[in-house]
Protein backbone atom coordinates (compact mmCIF):
# COMPACT_ATOMS: atom_id res chain seq x y z
CA UNK A 1 0.00 0.00 0.00
CA UNK A 2 1.59 3.50 -0.93
CA UNK A 3 1.21 6.07 1.74
CA UNK A 4 -1.21 8.21 1.31
CA UNK A 5 -0.63 11.73 -0.05
CA UNK A 6 -1.47 14.26 2.20
CA UNK A 7 -3.86 17.30 0.62
CA UNK A 8 -5.97 14.03 -1.16
CA UNK A 9 -9.05 14.72 1.13
CA UNK A 10 -8.88 18.49 0.46
CA UNK A 11 -12.31 19.23 -1.01
CA UNK A 12 -11.65 19.98 -4.61
CA UNK A 13 -11.33 23.81 -5.50
CA UNK A 14 -14.36 25.00 -6.99
CA UNK A 15 -13.96 26.79 -10.18
CA UNK A 16 -15.19 30.55 -9.16
CA UNK A 17 -16.42 32.53 -11.85
CA UNK A 18 -16.91 29.37 -14.22
CA UNK A 19 -18.94 27.24 -11.40
CA UNK A 20 -20.86 25.08 -12.67
CA UNK A 21 -23.21 22.95 -11.06
CA UNK A 22 -23.49 19.78 -13.81
CA UNK A 23 -21.23 17.06 -13.78
CA UNK A 24 -17.60 17.13 -15.82
CA UNK A 25 -18.48 14.14 -17.44
CA UNK A 26 -22.10 11.79 -17.90
CA UNK A 27 -22.14 8.84 -19.32
CA UNK A 28 -25.06 6.46 -19.67
CA UNK A 29 -26.01 3.65 -21.57
CA UNK A 30 -22.99 4.35 -23.92
CA UNK A 31 -22.48 1.69 -26.85
CA UNK A 32 -19.79 1.70 -29.37
CA UNK A 33 -18.69 -0.75 -31.81
CA UNK A 34 -16.74 -0.82 -35.09
CA UNK A 35 -17.93 -2.92 -37.36
CA UNK A 36 -18.86 -6.69 -35.68
CA UNK A 37 -17.06 -5.85 -32.47
CA UNK A 38 -18.83 -4.10 -29.69
CA UNK A 39 -16.29 -2.62 -27.97
CA UNK A 40 -18.67 -0.55 -25.16
CA UNK A 41 -21.61 -1.76 -24.58
CA UNK A 42 -24.19 0.03 -21.92
CA UNK A 43 -21.43 1.49 -19.66
CA UNK A 44 -22.20 4.08 -17.21
CA UNK A 45 -20.24 6.57 -15.33
CA UNK A 46 -20.52 10.05 -13.79
CA UNK A 47 -17.34 12.29 -12.93
CA UNK A 48 -17.91 14.95 -10.85
CA UNK A 49 -16.04 17.97 -10.72
CA UNK A 50 -12.90 18.73 -9.21
CA UNK A 51 -10.81 15.55 -8.43
CA UNK A 52 -9.02 12.76 -10.25
CA UNK A 53 -10.97 9.65 -11.74
CA UNK A 54 -8.83 6.74 -13.17
CA UNK A 55 -10.05 4.61 -15.48
CA UNK A 56 -8.84 1.07 -15.26
CA UNK A 57 -9.13 -2.25 -17.40
CA UNK A 58 -7.46 -4.95 -18.91
CA UNK A 59 -6.34 -4.28 -22.42
CA UNK A 60 -9.72 -4.05 -25.28
CA UNK A 61 -11.50 -3.15 -22.48
CA UNK A 62 -13.04 -0.22 -24.11
CA UNK A 63 -11.46 2.17 -22.32
CA UNK A 64 -9.73 4.52 -25.29
CA UNK A 65 -13.21 4.07 -26.92
CA UNK A 66 -14.59 5.42 -24.11
CA UNK A 67 -12.37 8.10 -23.53
CA UNK A 68 -12.40 9.38 -27.48
CA UNK A 69 -16.04 9.22 -27.51
CA UNK A 70 -15.83 12.04 -24.36
CA UNK A 71 -13.36 13.90 -26.40
CA UNK A 72 -15.21 14.04 -29.17
CA UNK A 73 -13.18 12.03 -31.59
CA UNK A 74 -16.13 8.64 -32.15
CA UNK A 75 -19.68 9.18 -32.49
CA UNK A 76 -21.34 7.36 -29.80
CA UNK A 77 -23.60 4.13 -31.62
CA UNK A 78 -25.96 4.28 -28.13
CA UNK A 79 -26.17 6.13 -25.27
CA UNK A 80 -25.80 9.63 -23.85
CA UNK A 81 -22.99 11.43 -23.39
CA UNK A 82 -22.30 15.00 -21.91
CA UNK A 83 -19.11 16.68 -21.22
CA UNK A 84 -19.19 19.87 -19.21
CA UNK A 85 -23.19 19.66 -20.37
CA UNK A 86 -22.22 19.49 -23.98
CA UNK A 87 -22.46 17.50 -26.21
CA UNK A 88 -18.87 16.80 -27.51
CA UNK A 89 -20.10 16.34 -31.36
CA UNK A 90 -22.55 18.55 -31.67
CA UNK A 91 -21.15 21.49 -29.22
CA UNK A 92 -17.89 20.60 -30.14
CA UNK A 93 -16.74 24.07 -30.94
CA UNK A 94 -17.82 24.73 -27.30
CA UNK A 95 -16.33 22.30 -25.82
CA UNK A 96 -13.18 21.80 -27.32
CA UNK A 97 -11.55 24.94 -25.73
CA UNK A 98 -12.67 23.99 -22.37
CA UNK A 99 -10.25 20.71 -22.27
CA UNK A 100 -7.28 19.35 -22.42
CA UNK A 101 -6.61 15.97 -24.35
CA UNK A 102 -3.29 14.23 -24.22
CA UNK A 103 -3.41 10.79 -27.43
CA UNK A 104 -1.35 7.90 -26.23
CA UNK A 105 1.01 8.56 -28.80
CA UNK A 106 1.77 10.52 -31.58
CA UNK A 107 -0.22 14.56 -32.55
CA UNK A 108 2.94 16.05 -33.12
CA UNK A 109 4.59 17.14 -36.75
CA UNK A 110 7.81 14.95 -37.06
CA UNK A 111 9.76 17.27 -38.61
CA UNK A 112 8.40 20.02 -35.54
CA UNK A 113 10.65 21.55 -32.42
CA UNK A 114 9.71 20.45 -28.99
CA UNK A 115 9.16 24.02 -28.03
CA UNK A 116 7.64 25.18 -31.59
CA UNK A 117 4.55 22.83 -31.06
CA UNK A 118 3.94 23.65 -27.78
CA UNK A 119 4.35 27.18 -28.34
CA UNK A 120 2.15 26.70 -31.46
CA UNK A 121 -0.68 24.83 -29.46
CA UNK A 122 -0.14 27.95 -26.52
CA UNK A 123 -1.14 30.37 -29.40
CA UNK A 124 -4.42 28.75 -30.06
CA UNK A 125 -5.77 29.91 -26.59
CA UNK A 126 -6.12 33.51 -25.46
CA UNK A 127 -4.76 33.13 -21.69
CA UNK A 128 -2.13 30.28 -22.27
CA UNK A 129 0.48 28.80 -19.20
CA UNK A 130 3.99 30.51 -19.95
CA UNK A 131 5.54 27.63 -22.42
CA UNK A 132 8.64 28.09 -21.77
CA UNK A 133 7.79 27.79 -17.74
CA UNK A 134 5.61 24.65 -18.45
CA UNK A 135 8.84 23.04 -20.36
CA UNK A 136 11.17 23.72 -18.11
CA UNK A 137 8.83 22.17 -15.13
CA UNK A 138 8.59 18.63 -16.96
CA UNK A 139 12.03 18.88 -17.96
CA UNK A 140 11.59 19.83 -21.67
CA UNK A 141 13.51 22.46 -21.24
CA UNK A 142 16.96 21.49 -22.77
CA UNK A 143 15.21 19.68 -25.56
CA UNK A 144 13.13 22.50 -27.04
CA UNK A 145 15.47 22.52 -30.39
CA UNK A 146 15.00 19.06 -30.85
CA UNK A 147 13.02 17.37 -33.86
CA UNK A 148 10.13 15.29 -32.43
CA UNK A 149 11.00 12.32 -34.02
CA UNK A 150 14.14 12.75 -32.11
CA UNK A 151 13.21 12.88 -28.43
CA UNK A 152 12.95 10.30 -26.54
CA UNK A 153 9.83 8.25 -25.58
CA UNK A 154 9.55 9.82 -21.92
CA UNK A 155 10.35 13.31 -24.03
CA UNK A 156 7.39 12.80 -26.21
CA UNK A 157 4.88 11.37 -23.61
CA UNK A 158 5.79 14.94 -21.78
CA UNK A 159 5.67 17.51 -24.28
CA UNK A 160 2.42 15.47 -25.08
CA UNK A 161 0.86 16.51 -21.91
CA UNK A 162 2.41 19.96 -21.60
CA UNK A 163 0.37 19.75 -24.98
CA UNK A 164 -3.34 18.54 -23.48
CA UNK A 165 -2.54 21.88 -20.16
CA UNK A 166 -1.10 24.46 -22.21
CA UNK A 167 -4.43 26.25 -22.74
CA UNK A 168 -5.85 25.82 -18.48
CA UNK A 169 -8.36 23.59 -19.19
CA UNK A 170 -10.84 22.95 -16.49
CA UNK A 171 -10.99 19.30 -17.51
CA UNK A 172 -8.16 16.85 -19.23
CA UNK A 173 -8.15 13.65 -20.18
CA UNK A 174 -5.23 12.03 -20.15
CA UNK A 175 -4.12 8.78 -21.78
CA UNK A 176 -1.49 6.68 -19.73
CA UNK A 177 0.32 9.64 -19.07
CA UNK A 178 3.09 7.68 -16.82
CA UNK A 179 3.26 4.72 -19.74
CA UNK A 180 7.19 4.07 -20.56
CA UNK A 181 8.07 6.64 -18.42
CA UNK A 182 11.55 6.42 -15.94
CA UNK A 183 11.39 7.06 -12.23
CA UNK A 184 11.59 10.49 -12.19
CA UNK A 185 9.56 11.50 -15.02
CA UNK A 186 6.95 9.54 -13.84
CA UNK A 187 7.16 11.25 -10.34
CA UNK A 188 7.37 14.54 -11.94
CA UNK A 189 4.41 13.65 -13.65
CA UNK A 190 2.63 12.79 -10.67
CA UNK A 191 3.39 16.38 -8.95
CA UNK A 192 1.80 17.72 -11.96
CA UNK A 193 -1.00 15.74 -11.66
CA UNK A 194 -1.56 16.82 -8.31
CA UNK A 195 -0.96 20.44 -8.58
CA UNK A 196 -3.57 20.12 -11.67
CA UNK A 197 -5.77 18.70 -9.37
CA UNK A 198 -5.26 21.04 -5.93
CA UNK A 199 -5.50 23.95 -8.34
CA UNK A 200 -9.50 22.55 -9.39
CA UNK A 201 -8.83 21.12 -12.57
CA UNK A 202 -11.12 17.85 -13.27
CA UNK A 203 -8.99 15.35 -14.21
CA UNK A 204 -9.90 11.32 -15.98
CA UNK A 205 -7.22 9.21 -16.62
CA UNK A 206 -6.40 5.79 -17.90
CA UNK A 207 -4.05 3.88 -16.48
CA UNK A 208 -2.41 -0.19 -16.17
CA UNK A 209 -0.65 1.38 -12.99
CA UNK A 210 -2.18 0.11 -10.27
CA UNK A 211 -0.25 1.54 -8.24
CA UNK A 212 -0.81 5.25 -10.18
CA UNK A 213 -3.96 4.93 -9.78
CA UNK A 214 -4.03 3.62 -5.57
CA UNK A 215 -1.87 7.38 -5.55
CA UNK A 216 -3.86 9.87 -7.48
CA UNK A 217 -7.10 8.75 -8.14
CA UNK A 218 -10.02 10.44 -5.60
CA UNK A 219 -12.24 7.81 -7.39
CA UNK A 220 -10.78 4.34 -9.99
CA UNK A 221 -13.30 2.86 -12.33
CA UNK A 222 -12.34 -0.44 -13.54
CA UNK A 223 -13.95 -1.18 -16.72
CA UNK A 224 -14.29 -4.59 -18.79
CA UNK A 225 -15.64 -5.64 -21.61
CA UNK A 226 -17.01 -2.54 -22.49
CA UNK A 227 -18.71 -2.25 -18.83
CA UNK A 228 -18.24 -0.38 -15.88
CA UNK A 229 -17.86 -2.87 -13.13
CA UNK A 230 -16.40 -1.16 -10.30
CA UNK A 231 -16.59 2.52 -9.45
CA UNK A 232 -15.63 3.83 -6.09
CA UNK A 233 -12.38 5.13 -3.94
CA UNK A 234 -9.37 2.94 -4.44
CA UNK A 235 -9.58 2.65 -0.42
CA UNK A 236 -13.42 1.63 -0.28
CA UNK A 237 -12.56 -0.79 -3.72
CA UNK A 238 -9.73 -2.60 -1.45
CA UNK A 239 -11.88 -2.44 1.66
CA UNK A 240 -14.95 -4.47 -0.16
CA UNK A 241 -12.13 -7.97 0.09
CA UNK A 242 -10.61 -6.95 3.88
CA UNK A 243 -11.84 -10.64 4.75
CA UNK A 244 -9.00 -11.91 2.62
CA UNK A 245 -6.56 -10.06 4.49
CA UNK A 246 -3.76 -12.08 6.46
CA UNK A 247 -1.34 -12.39 9.16
CA UNK A 248 1.77 -14.61 8.24
CA UNK A 249 4.72 -15.79 9.98
CA UNK A 250 7.01 -18.58 10.82
CA UNK A 251 7.57 -20.62 13.76
CA UNK A 252 8.48 -24.19 14.96
CA UNK A 253 6.14 -26.79 12.56
CA UNK A 254 3.25 -28.90 14.23
CA UNK A 255 1.62 -26.21 16.86
CA UNK A 256 -1.69 -27.03 18.09
CA UNK A 257 -3.95 -24.02 16.50
CA UNK A 258 -7.08 -24.75 18.52
CA UNK A 259 -6.61 -21.76 20.92
CA UNK A 260 -5.13 -19.66 18.24
CA UNK A 261 -8.39 -19.98 15.99
CA UNK A 262 -10.55 -19.46 18.94
CA UNK A 263 -8.52 -16.31 19.56
CA UNK A 264 -8.62 -14.46 16.37
CA UNK A 265 -12.18 -15.91 15.30
CA UNK A 266 -13.73 -14.90 12.87
CA UNK A 267 -10.53 -14.67 11.30
CA UNK A 268 -9.29 -18.46 10.11
CA UNK A 269 -5.91 -19.72 11.31
CA UNK A 270 -3.91 -22.58 9.57
CA UNK A 271 -0.74 -24.10 8.87
CA UNK A 272 -0.70 -23.97 4.58
CA UNK A 273 2.97 -25.83 4.89
CA UNK A 274 5.18 -27.25 7.62
CA UNK A 275 6.11 -24.24 9.92
CA UNK A 276 4.32 -21.57 8.07
CA UNK A 277 1.22 -20.04 10.06
CA UNK A 278 -1.51 -17.74 8.28
CA UNK A 279 -4.26 -15.83 10.07
CA UNK A 280 -6.76 -14.83 7.23
CA UNK A 281 -9.84 -12.71 7.41
CA UNK A 282 -10.45 -9.20 8.44
CA UNK A 283 -7.24 -8.55 10.17
CA UNK A 284 -8.17 -5.60 13.18
CA UNK A 285 -5.48 -4.71 16.25
CA UNK A 286 -6.97 -7.21 18.04
CA UNK A 287 -6.23 -9.94 15.45
CA UNK A 288 -2.66 -9.13 15.36
CA UNK A 289 -2.05 -8.94 19.34
CA UNK A 290 -4.25 -12.37 19.79
CA UNK A 291 -1.90 -13.61 17.54
CA UNK A 292 1.05 -12.19 19.36
CA UNK A 293 -0.50 -13.47 22.22
CA UNK A 294 -0.69 -16.60 21.56
CA UNK A 295 2.82 -16.95 20.55
CA UNK A 296 3.83 -15.17 23.60
CA UNK A 297 1.54 -17.88 25.34
CA UNK A 298 3.81 -20.52 23.92
CA UNK A 299 7.00 -18.97 24.58
CA UNK A 300 7.85 -18.55 20.45
CA UNK A 301 8.89 -15.71 18.24
CA UNK A 302 7.15 -15.54 15.74
CA UNK A 303 9.76 -15.13 12.38
CA UNK A 304 8.84 -12.92 8.94
CA UNK A 305 5.99 -11.97 10.81
CA UNK A 306 3.47 -10.04 7.94
CA UNK A 307 0.58 -8.45 7.93
CA UNK A 308 -1.05 -8.61 4.07
CA UNK A 309 -3.49 -6.37 3.05
CA UNK A 310 -5.06 -6.82 -0.13
CA UNK A 311 -3.96 -4.16 -2.82
CA UNK A 312 -6.28 -2.12 -5.32
CA UNK A 313 -3.82 -5.05 -7.70
CA UNK A 314 -5.67 -7.97 -5.98
CA UNK A 315 -8.84 -6.42 -6.29
CA UNK A 316 -8.61 -5.39 -10.19
CA UNK A 317 -7.41 -9.45 -10.52
CA UNK A 318 -10.06 -10.62 -8.78
CA UNK A 319 -12.85 -8.71 -10.78
CA UNK A 320 -11.46 -8.80 -14.24
CA UNK A 321 -9.88 -12.29 -13.75
CA UNK A 322 -6.37 -13.36 -14.11
CA UNK A 323 -6.34 -14.75 -17.64
CA UNK A 324 -4.41 -13.02 -20.70
CA UNK A 325 -6.35 -11.07 -23.27
CA UNK B 1 17.17 14.24 7.21
CA UNK B 2 17.23 17.53 9.27
CA UNK B 3 14.28 19.22 9.27
CA UNK B 4 16.58 22.09 8.41
CA UNK B 5 17.11 20.37 5.18
CA UNK B 6 13.70 19.71 4.80
CA UNK B 7 12.31 23.34 4.89
CA UNK B 8 15.20 23.71 1.81
CA UNK B 9 13.76 21.36 -0.01
CA UNK B 10 10.12 22.29 0.33
CA UNK B 11 11.32 26.04 -0.63
CA UNK B 12 12.62 24.91 -3.69
CA UNK B 13 9.99 22.72 -4.62
CA UNK B 14 7.82 25.58 -4.35
CA UNK B 15 10.05 27.69 -6.53
CA UNK B 16 9.77 25.21 -9.27
CA UNK B 17 8.61 26.58 -12.50
CA UNK B 18 4.49 27.14 -11.98
CA UNK B 19 4.93 25.28 -8.27
CA UNK B 20 2.65 28.03 -6.77
CA UNK B 21 -0.71 27.37 -5.81
CA UNK B 22 -3.23 28.27 -8.48
CA UNK B 23 -0.89 28.47 -11.26
CA UNK B 24 -2.99 25.82 -13.33
CA UNK B 25 -6.24 27.36 -12.52
CA UNK B 26 -8.49 26.77 -15.24
CA UNK B 27 -9.20 29.84 -17.41
CA UNK B 28 -9.88 28.01 -21.01
CA UNK B 29 -10.42 30.49 -23.67
CA UNK B 30 -10.00 30.35 -27.24
CA UNK B 31 -7.76 32.82 -29.09
CA UNK B 32 -9.76 35.05 -31.83
CA UNK B 33 -10.30 32.87 -34.81
CA UNK B 34 -8.27 34.96 -37.29
CA UNK B 35 -5.58 34.29 -35.14
CA UNK B 36 -5.73 30.93 -34.91
CA UNK B 37 -5.86 30.63 -38.61
CA UNK B 38 -2.72 33.02 -39.27
CA UNK B 39 -0.90 30.72 -36.39
CA UNK B 40 -1.99 27.60 -37.96
CA UNK B 41 -0.64 28.92 -41.98
CA UNK B 42 2.59 30.61 -40.17
CA UNK B 43 3.18 27.86 -38.55
CA UNK B 44 2.92 25.33 -41.52
CA UNK B 45 4.63 27.33 -43.75
CA UNK B 46 7.97 27.04 -41.63
CA UNK B 47 7.96 23.26 -41.40
CA UNK B 48 7.45 23.10 -45.17
CA UNK B 49 9.89 25.60 -46.05
CA UNK B 50 11.83 23.58 -43.53
CA UNK B 51 11.47 20.09 -45.16
CA UNK B 52 14.35 19.50 -47.80
CA UNK B 53 12.40 17.29 -50.02
CA UNK B 54 9.67 19.93 -50.02
CA UNK B 55 11.86 22.99 -50.94
CA UNK B 56 13.12 20.63 -53.49
CA UNK B 57 9.74 20.08 -54.81
CA UNK B 58 8.34 23.49 -54.57
CA UNK B 59 11.15 25.94 -55.56
CA UNK B 60 14.59 24.66 -56.53
CA UNK B 61 13.15 22.01 -59.03
CA UNK B 62 10.92 24.74 -61.02
CA UNK B 63 13.77 27.25 -60.98
CA UNK B 64 16.17 24.93 -62.32
CA UNK B 65 13.52 23.92 -64.96
CA UNK B 66 12.80 27.09 -66.05
CA UNK B 67 16.53 27.96 -66.08
CA UNK B 68 17.81 24.53 -68.33
CA UNK B 69 14.99 24.76 -70.59
CA UNK B 70 15.01 28.19 -71.29
CA UNK B 71 18.27 28.38 -71.71
CA UNK B 72 19.41 25.25 -73.73
CA UNK B 73 17.62 23.93 -76.75
CA UNK B 74 16.34 21.01 -75.04
CA UNK B 75 12.83 20.66 -76.62
CA UNK B 76 10.66 22.52 -79.20
CA UNK B 77 8.26 25.11 -78.34
CA UNK B 78 5.51 26.35 -80.16
CA UNK B 79 3.19 29.09 -80.21
CA UNK B 80 5.93 31.98 -80.93
CA UNK B 81 8.03 34.27 -78.85
CA UNK B 82 11.09 33.30 -76.89
CA UNK B 83 12.17 30.34 -75.41
CA UNK B 84 11.56 32.37 -72.33
CA UNK B 85 8.20 33.26 -73.13
CA UNK B 86 7.10 29.66 -73.73
CA UNK B 87 8.10 28.15 -70.75
CA UNK B 88 7.74 30.43 -67.89
CA UNK B 89 3.72 29.64 -67.88
CA UNK B 90 4.60 26.34 -67.89
CA UNK B 91 6.94 26.07 -65.17
CA UNK B 92 4.69 28.83 -63.08
CA UNK B 93 2.06 26.12 -63.54
CA UNK B 94 4.31 23.50 -62.31
CA UNK B 95 4.75 25.52 -59.58
CA UNK B 96 1.63 26.10 -58.39
CA UNK B 97 1.31 22.07 -58.92
CA UNK B 98 3.78 20.65 -56.63
CA UNK B 99 2.51 23.46 -53.89
CA UNK B 100 -1.04 22.55 -53.77
CA UNK B 101 -0.81 19.27 -55.14
CA UNK B 102 2.11 17.61 -54.27
CA UNK B 103 3.66 19.02 -51.22
CA UNK B 104 -0.02 19.53 -49.59
CA UNK B 105 -0.66 15.84 -49.98
CA UNK B 106 2.28 14.40 -48.73
CA UNK B 107 2.71 16.90 -45.97
CA UNK B 108 -1.18 15.83 -44.82
CA UNK B 109 -0.81 12.20 -45.57
CA UNK B 110 1.60 12.55 -42.75
CA UNK B 111 -0.06 14.65 -40.47
CA UNK B 112 -3.09 11.84 -40.34
CA UNK B 113 -0.98 9.05 -39.55
CA UNK B 114 1.49 11.01 -36.88
CA UNK B 115 -2.35 12.04 -35.23
CA UNK B 116 -0.98 15.72 -36.22
CA UNK B 117 -4.59 16.32 -37.32
CA UNK B 118 -6.46 14.66 -34.86
CA UNK B 119 -4.32 16.25 -31.94
CA UNK B 120 -5.24 19.89 -33.45
CA UNK B 121 -9.08 18.45 -33.54
CA UNK B 122 -8.48 18.97 -29.83
CA UNK B 123 -7.45 22.42 -29.67
CA UNK B 124 -9.98 25.78 -30.23
CA UNK B 125 -8.99 25.54 -34.07
CA UNK B 126 -12.02 24.96 -35.56
CA UNK B 127 -11.26 22.38 -38.44
CA UNK B 128 -12.19 24.71 -41.19
CA UNK B 129 -9.98 27.32 -39.71
CA UNK B 130 -7.26 24.35 -40.57
CA UNK B 131 -8.11 24.25 -43.81
CA UNK B 132 -7.96 27.74 -43.94
CA UNK B 133 -4.90 27.71 -42.19
CA UNK B 134 -3.59 25.21 -45.00
CA UNK B 135 -5.48 27.42 -48.15
CA UNK B 136 -3.07 30.62 -46.46
CA UNK B 137 -0.19 28.30 -46.13
CA UNK B 138 0.12 27.66 -49.65
CA UNK B 139 -1.22 31.11 -50.96
CA UNK B 140 2.37 31.76 -48.85
CA UNK B 141 4.48 29.52 -50.67
CA UNK B 142 3.16 30.06 -54.05
CA UNK B 143 3.63 33.54 -53.33
CA UNK B 144 7.34 32.79 -52.66
CA UNK B 145 8.02 30.65 -55.68
CA UNK B 146 5.93 33.48 -57.86
CA UNK B 147 8.53 36.14 -56.74
CA UNK B 148 11.30 33.92 -57.64
CA UNK B 149 10.35 32.45 -61.01
CA UNK B 150 9.00 35.59 -62.28
CA UNK B 151 12.29 37.22 -61.38
CA UNK B 152 14.01 34.47 -62.85
CA UNK B 153 11.83 34.55 -66.04
CA UNK B 154 12.30 38.49 -66.45
CA UNK B 155 16.11 38.10 -66.35
CA UNK B 156 16.44 35.98 -68.76
CA UNK B 157 13.77 38.24 -70.73
CA UNK B 158 10.75 37.70 -70.15
CA UNK B 159 7.74 39.72 -71.86
CA UNK B 160 4.50 38.44 -70.24
CA UNK B 161 1.44 39.71 -72.22
CA UNK B 162 -2.52 39.77 -71.37
CA UNK B 163 -4.79 40.41 -68.54
CA UNK B 164 -3.14 39.79 -64.85
CA UNK B 165 -6.76 38.89 -64.16
CA UNK B 166 -7.29 36.29 -66.18
CA UNK B 167 -3.89 34.68 -64.60
CA UNK B 168 -4.91 35.16 -60.98
CA UNK B 169 -8.14 33.19 -62.11
CA UNK B 170 -6.50 30.35 -63.14
CA UNK B 171 -3.87 30.23 -60.48
CA UNK B 172 -6.88 30.43 -57.79
CA UNK B 173 -8.32 27.92 -59.41
CA UNK B 174 -5.93 25.37 -60.59
CA UNK B 175 -4.80 26.14 -56.53
CA UNK B 176 -8.04 25.05 -55.50
CA UNK B 177 -8.81 22.21 -57.89
CA UNK B 178 -5.59 20.95 -56.97
CA UNK B 179 -5.46 20.84 -53.17
CA UNK B 180 -9.14 19.36 -53.60
CA UNK B 181 -7.20 16.72 -55.20
CA UNK B 182 -4.70 16.53 -52.85
CA UNK B 183 -6.81 16.58 -49.69
CA UNK B 184 -9.39 13.84 -51.38
CA UNK B 185 -5.99 11.63 -52.16
CA UNK B 186 -4.35 11.90 -48.71
CA UNK B 187 -7.43 11.84 -46.17
CA UNK B 188 -8.70 8.66 -48.15
CA UNK B 189 -5.23 6.15 -48.46
CA UNK B 190 -2.34 5.58 -46.29
CA UNK B 191 0.35 8.05 -45.85
CA UNK B 192 3.06 6.20 -48.06
CA UNK B 193 0.55 5.88 -50.39
CA UNK B 194 -0.28 9.05 -50.77
CA UNK B 195 3.60 9.62 -50.90
CA UNK B 196 4.11 7.21 -54.07
CA UNK B 197 0.83 8.08 -55.77
CA UNK B 198 1.24 11.99 -55.43
CA UNK B 199 5.14 11.61 -56.48
CA UNK B 200 4.00 9.80 -59.72
CA UNK B 201 0.88 12.08 -60.52
CA UNK B 202 3.69 15.17 -60.52
CA UNK B 203 6.22 13.69 -62.80
CA UNK B 204 2.91 12.26 -65.01
CA UNK B 205 1.18 15.55 -64.88
CA UNK B 206 4.57 17.45 -66.00
CA UNK B 207 5.52 15.00 -68.62
CA UNK B 208 1.95 15.12 -70.44
CA UNK B 209 0.59 18.15 -68.91
CA UNK B 210 2.07 20.90 -71.75
CA UNK B 211 4.01 21.98 -68.83
CA UNK B 212 7.48 21.38 -71.04
CA UNK B 213 6.61 19.66 -73.84
CA UNK B 214 3.57 21.06 -76.13
CA UNK B 215 0.41 18.53 -76.25
CA UNK B 216 0.88 18.69 -79.83
CA UNK B 217 3.95 16.45 -79.47
CA UNK B 218 1.62 13.66 -78.61
CA UNK B 219 -0.48 13.77 -81.72
CA UNK B 220 -3.61 14.68 -82.47
CA UNK B 221 -6.25 11.82 -80.45
CA UNK B 222 -4.08 12.13 -77.54
CA UNK B 223 -4.01 15.48 -77.42
CA UNK B 224 -8.21 15.93 -77.03
CA UNK B 225 -7.48 14.07 -74.02
CA UNK B 226 -4.75 15.51 -72.67
CA UNK B 227 -6.32 19.20 -72.82
CA UNK B 228 -8.96 17.61 -70.21
CA UNK B 229 -6.11 17.15 -67.27
CA UNK B 230 -5.98 20.01 -64.99
CA UNK B 231 -2.50 20.60 -65.31
CA UNK B 232 -2.69 21.32 -69.27
CA UNK B 233 -6.17 23.49 -68.90
CA UNK B 234 -3.58 25.76 -66.38
CA UNK B 235 -0.83 25.70 -68.53
CA UNK B 236 -2.72 25.89 -71.70
CA UNK B 237 -4.57 29.10 -70.10
CA UNK B 238 -1.46 30.78 -68.72
CA UNK B 239 -0.01 30.38 -72.06
CA UNK B 240 -2.94 31.98 -73.80
CA UNK B 241 -2.78 34.96 -71.48
CA UNK B 242 0.94 35.31 -71.07
CA UNK B 243 2.38 34.34 -74.23
CA UNK B 244 -0.18 35.09 -76.73
CA UNK B 245 -2.24 38.07 -74.56
CA UNK B 246 -5.47 36.33 -75.11
CA UNK B 247 -8.15 37.87 -72.83
CA UNK B 248 -10.01 35.71 -70.65
CA UNK B 249 -9.35 32.04 -71.86
CA UNK B 250 -12.71 30.32 -70.95
CA UNK B 251 -11.52 27.01 -72.15
CA UNK B 252 -9.64 26.24 -70.08
CA UNK B 253 -11.28 28.16 -67.44
CA UNK B 254 -14.20 26.26 -67.84
CA UNK B 255 -12.28 22.71 -67.41
CA UNK B 256 -10.98 23.80 -63.94
CA UNK B 257 -14.15 25.40 -63.08
CA UNK B 258 -15.23 21.48 -63.35
CA UNK B 259 -12.22 20.28 -61.71
CA UNK B 260 -12.47 22.42 -59.16
CA UNK B 261 -15.97 21.41 -58.11
CA UNK B 262 -15.18 17.83 -58.52
CA UNK B 263 -12.24 17.92 -56.17
CA UNK B 264 -12.92 19.88 -53.43
CA UNK B 265 -16.55 17.44 -53.37
CA UNK B 266 -14.48 14.61 -53.38
CA UNK B 267 -12.13 15.88 -50.59
CA UNK B 268 -15.43 16.40 -48.69
CA UNK B 269 -17.21 13.31 -49.08
CA UNK B 270 -14.07 11.43 -48.44
CA UNK B 271 -11.76 12.88 -46.57
CA UNK B 272 -11.20 11.38 -43.05
CA UNK B 273 -9.25 13.13 -40.05
CA UNK B 274 -7.97 10.09 -38.93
Amino acid sequence: MLPRVPGRTDSPRKLGAMQQTEAAVEISGLVKRYGDKTAVQGLDLVVERGGLTAVLGPNGAGKTSTIEVCEGYRRPDGGRVRVLGLDPIADAPKLRPRIGVMLQSGGVYQAVRAMEMLRHVASLYANPLNADELAERLGLDSCGRTPYRRLSGGQQQRLSLALAVVGRPELVFLDEPTAGLDVQARHATWELIEQLRGDGVTIVLTTHLLDEAERLADKVAIIDSGRVIACDSPQRLADTTREQDSIRFEAPAGLDLTALAIAVAPAQAAEPFPGGYRVTGEITPDTLAATTAWCASLGIMPRNLQIEQRSLEDVFLDLTGRELR
Amino acid sequence: MSAETLTKQIEAADERPLGAPGSFRPDPRPAPVPRMVLAQARFETKLLLRNGEQLLLAIIIPALMLIAFAAEPLGTITGGGSRIDYYAPGIIGMAVLSTAFTSQAIATGFERRYSVLKRLGATPLPRWGLLAGKALSILMVECVQLVLLIGIALAMGWSPHGDPLAVLVLLALGTTAFSGLALWLAGSVRAEATLAVANFMFLVFIGLGGVVVPLSKFGHGAQSVLQFLPISALTDGLREVLQSGSAMPWGPVGILAVWTVVAVAGAARFFKWE
